[in-house]
């Protein structure tokens, strides 16, 4: 984890001290080269953000945000990739879409936070937020196996690799589960697209950079 | 009434059993004719989106290729594949390159299907006029609703070509014309969480929390959705989250078709109904509907 921004929702509160002055080494030396290239790689014009903060007032999960998401954008502007590696807050975000609503310069924020979650499992970055991205990871593959998700399958796959299916967690999981099926909302067969060839082209590719 | 390409999405196949029941019911009732895309695949949800585009884009074509062959609009009742098949509409307005070509082959006119969500389309002034016209009379002024509509149908109104998406009016209207109280409410669009139910079930609670406490606060008692992300991180956890908030919570979360069930005096209802965590039985007893709605439920 890097260190908590200060006025960041769980970092420490700002000091109310003056601020050291930072020294050369620690002045941030804004690369713009980095922000067309983002741009030009996630189709988001992250340079239009002039940091009114509507996205981040409106954002639903910014409570549990590292950082908020017009400082996301601020960083890709500055050049400052590194910033965002260890942040979960682009695997917490849920592309609920109310800050592209609201952006006066309709910067596709979910948009840019899709590219950087690409970007940084490219990177070969550890996801802060390892549960969600193994959640969105098998359910992928269910999709690349069968054309339709068979959620009996993923759920059980993903309590096997978080632990879910052991210790207390699994007699809560098994509750449901058994809920679920009494309810006849559990289906224990799956469902399949019958033509899967096209699934094969689509996924057998090399996966990264796949995204123009 | 005309028929209507149909994509019911993975959810209604499981989970979200109660929904396409109450879906066919329905257009059953109104004689629309449902016609199901041959061998739809699912839209990516969330996982494409986040993980990999060009996956996004193409499961969005192949489904949208599928469309162009049939009847239009397509509709579709789940909102998150209603977002992903609009989404990925409007971006093969711009162009195709990313898509293989076994499903350019099908020679789709991506851009030209009507993707039209389900509520959108069940609560058009033509439809709502036919409910009325068919229902049995049945008194549900005791149903208090608050509508909850959820993200992924309204926005962003660049794809959903919405007007009204900060404060959506559709489901309020069809639920008055059929004689429910409908309750004017601030978060009919705020977000659930959705699949963060799985990996982070601390955050869809907090979220589903704030969402309850304010439709009791507004004198709700039940919540209607035609969203089935929403009606799950709603109704499956509610004992749980209730329990964290230090509150006795009591609100069924119904689908709007569900409703409009009761409405047409559909005898399958109930069987419906029966499917959901929170049992709508003290609430449609308090509401004073008719014995076999809900003695089985």
């Amino acid at each position: 984890m890097s260190q908590p921004i200060a006025g960041a929702p769980n970092g420490e509160s700002p000091s109310l001290d003056r601020p050291q002055a930072p020294s050369p080494e620690q002045a941030i030396r804004p690369d713009g080269r980095w922000l067309a290239q983002v741009e030009a790689a996630s189709g988001v014009s992250a340079g239009a953000c002039y940091g009114c903060k509507k996205c981040s007032n409106g954002c639903p999960l910014s409570f549990a945000m590292d950082l908020h998401p017009y400082q996301v954008v601020r960083y890709l502007q500055l050049g400052q990739m590194d910033k965002l590696e260890g942040s979960a807050t682009v695997w917490i975000c849920a592309s609920c879409q109310t800050c592209l609503t609201r952006c006066p310069n309709q910067v596709d924020l979910p948009r840019l936070m899709d590219w950087l979650k690409q970007e940084l499992v490219r990177r070969g970055q550890a996801a802060p937020e390892e549960k969600v991205r193994l959640f969105h990871q098998l359910f992928l593959k269910g999709v690349a196996k069968r054309g339709r998700v068979f959620e009996g399958e993923l759920m059980a796959g993903y309590m096997l690799k978080t632990g879910g299916a052991f210790g207390p967690e699994a007699i809560k999981n098994a509750r449901m589960g058994l809920t679920m099926l009494r309810k006849g909302r559990l289906k224990l067969i799956p469902a399949r697209t019958k033509d899967r060839r096209w699934l094969k082209a689509l996924f057998n590719e090399p996966k990264g950079g796949s995204h123009a | 009434m005309p028929e209507v390409s149909y994509y019911p999405g993975c959810s209604l196949e499981a989970t979200a059993k109660d929904y396409a029941e109450s879906v066919e019911g329905v257009c059953e009732a109104l004689d629309i004719k449902l016609r199901e895309l041959p061998d739809w695949n699912c839209c990516g949800a969330s996982a494409a989106h986040s993980l990999d585009h060009k996956a996004a884009l193409n499961l969005g074509a192949r489904n949208l290729a599928l469309a162009g062959q049939g009847p239009s609009p397509l509709v579709v009742p789940c909102a998150l594949c209603y977002n992903r098949l609009a989404s990925a509409r409007h971006e093969l307005m711009e162009g195709d390159e990313l898509i293989i070509d076994e499903i350019k082959a099908m020679g789709g006119d991506y851009a030209g299907v009507q993707v039209v969500e389900l509520n959108d389309y069940l609560s058009s002034p033509q439809v709502t006029a036919l409910v009325k016209q068919r229902a049995v009379g049945q008194d549900l002024s005791g149903l208090k609703a608050v509508c909850y509509y959820g993200c992924q149908g309204q926005r962003p109104p660049a794809i959903t070509g919405k007007t009204d998406y900060e404060n959506p009016q559709g489901l309020d209207r069809l639920l008055s014309a059929l004689g429910v109280t409908v309750i004017d409410w601030p978060f009919k669009t705020d977000c659930c969480g959705a699949s963060h139910s799985v990996a982070r079930p601390d955050l869809v609670f907090t979220l589903v929390a704030r969402l309850y406490e304010r439709a009791l606060a507004q004198g709700a008692n039940c919540i209607v959705t035609g969203c089935q992300m929403c009606q799950a991180n709603l109704d499956m956890y509610q004992e749980e989250i209730a329990k964290q908030m230090g509150k006795d919570v009591y609100l069924p979360v119904l689908y709007f078709t569900e409703v409009m069930g009761l409405a047409l005096g559909i005898d399958e209802t109930p069987k419906w109904l029966k499917r959901h965590l929170v049992s709508p039985k003290g609430l449609l007893e308090q509401a004073q509907l008719p014995r076999q709605t809900w003695e089985r439920l």
